[in-house]
């Protein structure tokens, strides 16, 4: 049986999952009362907003693709709290963000430093981009000039006048 | 009609092709990546500094001096993680053998859990460490069970396997290691 930990930070959200498992309850699933979890949220609400700010540019390991803020899973929880013992400890962002690269590496940062490994990373978008504009603009430039109309033939001209009724342009003119 | 910018325009159209043949190669070299493996930083590193009880009920407990002066594997384990069960036959053999210790740090596991796991399965362990709420787990950058990391003499992190240990892990990787550790 696998522990259900659920965060009730927003009440809407809580109100929801409590009306889900009431559900669970009433559908009679044999799941049982799992341990609730509330993240202990700090007193100072600056200093919550922070860890929660912080939360979300923070990797949760086993989901790699969410932040520690968006996800339910143990280690995301234990990462949330460790955010803010951080915090509560005096840590600035910069050292709370360390604190955990020096565990887990830059892969726990959900945007990648920028640093000698992962220069590639971040200017490749832009060479790739001035890359494609300058070889469109050579491109273009090199360009023959666009050829200039081949003025109508008399037939065509008459064509031309036959299908528009136009009288000023019917008979042959001079090309 | 042949004129002398011919030849260059000719290669510019070759360009598409060869970006295209680049980001194939890259994309194709992709597919046998594994994100699911998070180089760990702490590779080359001393490994964290630790004091941990034992599981209530058996001998022992684990602490960063146990890990000093020999090259051993350190194994954190669950008895509530499937893929440790996969791995555990592999680590019993490995402790028949006797070439080196295994030390086992049971993670955010119940005591009662850990004792009828090892009673059930076999105690691979030199000696265990119950990490109960998963703090030096933290330290170690553990992000999922099993994890094993393979210590060297100065007790630095010389290698992290993340996931159950397979035979071909073992042999190929993990114990080549060891004995060049060991020289």
């Amino acid at each position: 049986m696998t522990k259900l930990f659920l965060r009730l930070r927003r009440p809407a959200l809580g109100l929801l999952t409590a009306a889900m498992l009431g559900l669970c309850g009433l559908v009679g699933a044999a799941a049982p009362a799992g341990a609730m979890v509330i993240d202990p949220s700090l007193p100072d609400p600056a200093a919550e907003a922070r860890a929660i700010e912080l939360s979300k540019g923070l990797r949760c390991l086993v989901c790699q693709n969410q932040s520690i803020e968006d996800s339910n899973a143990e280690l995301a929880r234990d990462l949330r709290r460790i955010v803010r013992e951080r915090i509560a400890a005096g840590d600035d962002n910069e050292t709370v963000k360390a604190y955990l690269v020096a565990r887990y590496g830059d892969w726990v940062l959900l945007k990648p430093p920028f640093k000698g490994l992962t220069l590639i990373l971040w200017l490749a978008p832009v060479a790739l981009l001035t890359g494609a504009l300058a070889l469109a603009g050579t491109v273009y430039r090199r360009r023959p000039e666009a050829v200039a109309p081949v003025p109508l033939s008399p037939d065509e001209q008459a064509r031309v006048a036959s299908l528009t009724h136009d009288p000023a342009a019917s008979g042959p003119t001079k090309s | 009609m042949t004129t002398p910018g011919e030849p260059r325009r000719n290669l510019l159209y070759l360009l598409p092709v060869l970006v295209f043949a680049g980001l194939a190669g890259f994309l194709y070299q992709g597919l046998y990546l594994h994100p699911s493996e998070i180089p760990s930083p702490l590779i080359g590193k001393p490994a964290p500094a630790f004091d941990l009880p034992a599981v209530e009920g058996l001998p022992g407990g684990l602490s960063r001096a146990d890990l000093e002066g020999k090259v051993s594997l350190v194994s954190v384990f669950a008895s509530w993680c499937g893929p440790c069960r996969l791995e555990h036959p592999l680590l019993m053999a490995l402790a028949e053998k006797k070439r080196l210790p295994i030390y086992g740090i049971s993670y955010k596991d119940r005591p009662e859990d850990s004792r009828g796991w090892l009673q059930s399965l076999g105690n691979p362990y030199d000696k265990i460490g119950a990490d109960r709420d998963g703090r030096v787990g933290f330290d170690w950058g553990v992000y999922g069970v099993p994890e094993t990391y393979l210590i060297d003499r100065q007790g630095n992190v010389a290698f992290k396997v993340v996931g159950p240990l397979t035979p071909e892990v073992l042999e190929s990787q993990v114990l080549p290691l060891a004995a060049r550790l060991m020289k």
